[in-house]
């Protein structure tokens, strides 16, 4: 993969939300090649509907933030056109839900080009879209789809958890000659953290991060549950040991770091907001078998959502969408 | 027949009647959402009324409508029950979905009401689906398909008209132009200066009217159902109109000013056919007024209904997905950490 590779942290860092950090990340890249421009629906003057791009059109005018009309079809695949011809739009798809609207351009002409014309394009484009439930806005706007963007070859898709690995990869997305989808879990927007303020920070794609070290148990989660299995993992802390695992990025996975650690720890939570039947937890389900089969002390455990669309009543809402109990109840059943 | 005949004066009581039952049920929405009691977000439909009624009106009940994300008047104006409606805004079970589906997907397939839609655009195809159907099996009936301006650059709306002109089926395609996408005017996301110029890509009939009139869309639309049952095909119609309130409850509207707001306002379609009734002698002040007192009473009833009404089982989430029971939905039900009142279970273990 041609994408760089992260720098080291630099020295000094600041505390900034998920939102700040996937702004700042788009706001340096821009600074930073002149290529690279942000398109998609009231991104410009309206700031984003989850506010995420605020600022950008005053800072980098209508040519490089541009409002488009609600043509998700027309204007992802004018993304790949403007790819394959030297430029390095980041479109943004407002709610992955809408990708419904988009697959041709992503299947045939994004994800192909580059295998189909001999290696002779590049496809440096990167595609930012929102998922997941929690905000009662039922199933067309809840969805979590990444399982079939990191299914399909010729993509990288990547998932952060935390503001840090938001900007870091995010940037280095930016900066791949290959195309990246780029999950945005809705429900952390708000979530704060410290983040590098070096405009060279950037991290690998490809590599998983230890956020927190433990014995006895592992937690692989992407996403808002990230959050949910440190919250778990502390709730268990005076009894238990808990290791939790960001993914991170979903295509390519990080084999080496997940079995590391189930050979560790013995035991695996699988935590991704996906439905759960040929899901992201079954990739990495299969990587565990396939590297670490022997290490298992007990079957692995996956959590997602139960194989239903997200319903829009809060009480039916809050049963699918697994939380930090959904974590410490699996991690009880293991240990 | 049509729904409402607002060639007689009862039918124009009821026209009348109707936007002001849509005007009270989104005002009320509104203000329960901005209390924190409705979920989610609402998108209303507040000075659009004439178009929904006048449409509706002019149908037959057994005509199709597919809608949109403001799609509270289109259920009104089908005839829905506002408690019902204001059940599923609540998330109760009592609601037109069973609290599954919210303000954004309220349906009443057998009222011919195909759902309000989270997706710009897809209501078009499944108008014309529905056109098909009922010229397949030879039935008088007409599919009408509500969609924005916004959706006018999607593309399945093109391919669904080109589709339905085409195979000449009894659809009408009627765009509720109120100036904006979200917070995109429409000149920045349409060539065309008028919309219903798009009618000629396809060779049918193309109008545009005025949205605040509903007298106006009421006629546009008698017109085009006549075509279509006629196997004449479709038509495409655009109201002029606006919203008068944000996109979403809560829109802070940087992308427009207050006077725009309140010179549209001054055209408010309920007003505007209110004192034409008047004038004609149909109603008097007096009446109005209490209709419109009526009217708001109903609607807090509604309100009043679905607070009350009860919040669907957690274990309903696993009902609805498919025809036949799947083994998976009872596996994973059984592993809900709630399943047995928080204390974690493992069905299969
Ligand atoms: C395919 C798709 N793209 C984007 C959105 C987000 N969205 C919801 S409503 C809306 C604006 C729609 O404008 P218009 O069709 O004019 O309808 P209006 O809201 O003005 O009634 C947008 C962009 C969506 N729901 N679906
Ligand atoms: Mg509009």
């Amino acid at each position: 993969m041609s994408t760089e590779t992260g720098t080291t942290h630099g020295k000094s860092t600041e505390t900034m939300t998920v939102r700040e950090a996937i702004r700042e990340a788009m706001r340096e890249e821009m600074q930073r090649d002149e290529d690279v421009f942000l398109m998609g629906e009231d991104v410009g003057l309206f700031g984003g509907v989850f506010d995420v791009s605020n600022g950008l059109l005053e800072d980098f005018g209508e040519e490089r933030v541009k409002d488009t009309p609600i043509s998700e079809a027309g204007f992802l695949g004018a993304g790949v056109g403007a790819a394959a011809t030297g430029s390095r739009p980041i479109v943004e798809i407002m709610f992955s839900d809408f990708m419904g609207v988009a697959m041709e351009q992503t299947m045939n002409q994004m994800a192909k080009m580059r295998y189909m014309f001999g290696g002779k394009t590049e496809m440096p484009i990167t595609v930012r879209t929102t998922e997941g439930g929690g905000m009662g806005a039922a199933s067309q706007h809840s969805g979590t789809v990444h399982t079939w963007f990191a299914h399909f070859p010729g993509i990288i898709a990547v998932a952060p958890g935390t503001p840090a690995a938001a900007k870091g990869l995010l940037k280095s997305a930016i900066r791949s000659d290959d195309p990246v989808f780029f999950f945005e879990n809705k429900m952390i927007y708000e979530q704060s953290g410290e983040v590098p303020t070096d405009p060279d920070f950037t991290l690998p794609i490809g590599e998983a991060n230890v956020e927190r070290e433990g014995d006895d148990v592992t937690v692989i989660a992407t996403q808002r549950l990230v959050g949910e299995s440190l919250q778990a993992a502390e709730e268990l802390d005076s009894e238990l040991s808990v290791e939790v695992i960001d993914l991170r990025s979903l295509y390519p996975l990080d084999t080496e770091t997940i079995v590391d650690s189930l050979e560790k720890t013995g035991r695996v939570i699988i935590a991704d907001e996906s439905p759960i039947s040929y899901g992201t937890h079954a990739e990495v389900m299969a990587r565990l078998m396939e590297n670490g089969f022997y290490s298992l002390d007990a079957p692995p455990e996956r959590i997602g959502v139960p194989d239903t669309h997200i319903p829009f009543s809060p009480s039916l809402e809050q049963e699918v969408l697994p939380s930090a109990a959904d974590v410490t109840a699996a991690i009880r059943r293991l240990t | 027949m049509v729904s409402i005949d607002i060639e007689t004066e009862d039918g124009q009581k009821e026209a009348l009647r109707r936007m002001m039952l849509i005007r009270s049920f989104d005002d009320t929405a509104g203000t329960l959402f901005a209390d924190g009691e409705i979920p989610g977000f609402v998108h209303l439909y507040i000075g659009e009324e004439g178009v929904g009624v006048g449409a509706c009106a002019a149908l037959e009940p057994d005509d199709y409508i597919t809608s949109t994300h403001r799609g509270h008047g289109h259920c009104i104006a089908k005839g829905l029950e506002p408690q019902s409606m204001m059940a599923e805004l609540y998330g109760k079970r009592d609601g037109y979905c069973n609290g599954k589906g919210g303000s954004m997907h309220i349906a009443d397939v057998d009222a011919g009401m195909l759902g309000a839609n989270g997706i710009v655009g897809a209501g078009p195809p499944l108008a014309t689906g529905a056109a098909l159907s009922a010229a397949q099996k030879d039935e008088d009936r007409v599919a009408l398909a509500f969609f924005g301006d916004g959706a006018v650059a999607q593309g399945q709306v093109h391919e669904a008209i080109n589709l339905a002109a085409t195979w000449d089926l009894p659809a009408i395609f009627l765009v509720e132009n109120n100036q904006f996408g979200e917070g995109t005017p429409v000149e920045k996301q349409h060539n065309l200066e008028n919309l219903s110029e798009t009618a000629e890509a396809y060779d049918i009939p193309g109008f545009t009217i005025d949205g605040m009139d509903i007298t106006a869309v009421y006629e546009a639309v008698q017109e085009a159902r006549e075509r279509a049952r006629n196997g004449d095909g479709p038509t495409f119609i655009e109201a002029d109109t606006y919203r008068f309130r944000g996109h979403f409850e809560g829109d802070q509207q940087p992308y427009r000013e207050d006077d725009d707001i309140q010179e549209w306002q001054s055209r408010c379609p309920i007003d505007s056919f209110a004192s034409r009734l008047v004038d004609a002698g149909v109603m008097t002040d007096d009446e109005v007024e209490s209709l419109r007192a009526e009217v708001d009473e109903e609607i807090a009833a509604a309100a009043e209904y679905a607070q009350n009404a009860d919040e669907p089982d957690p274990t309903e989430a696993y009902d609805d997905m498919y025809a036949v029971s799947v083994p998976e939905l009872t596996m994973f039900a059984g592993r809900s950490v709630r399943a047995d009142g928080g204390s974690p279970t493992n069905t299969d273990q």
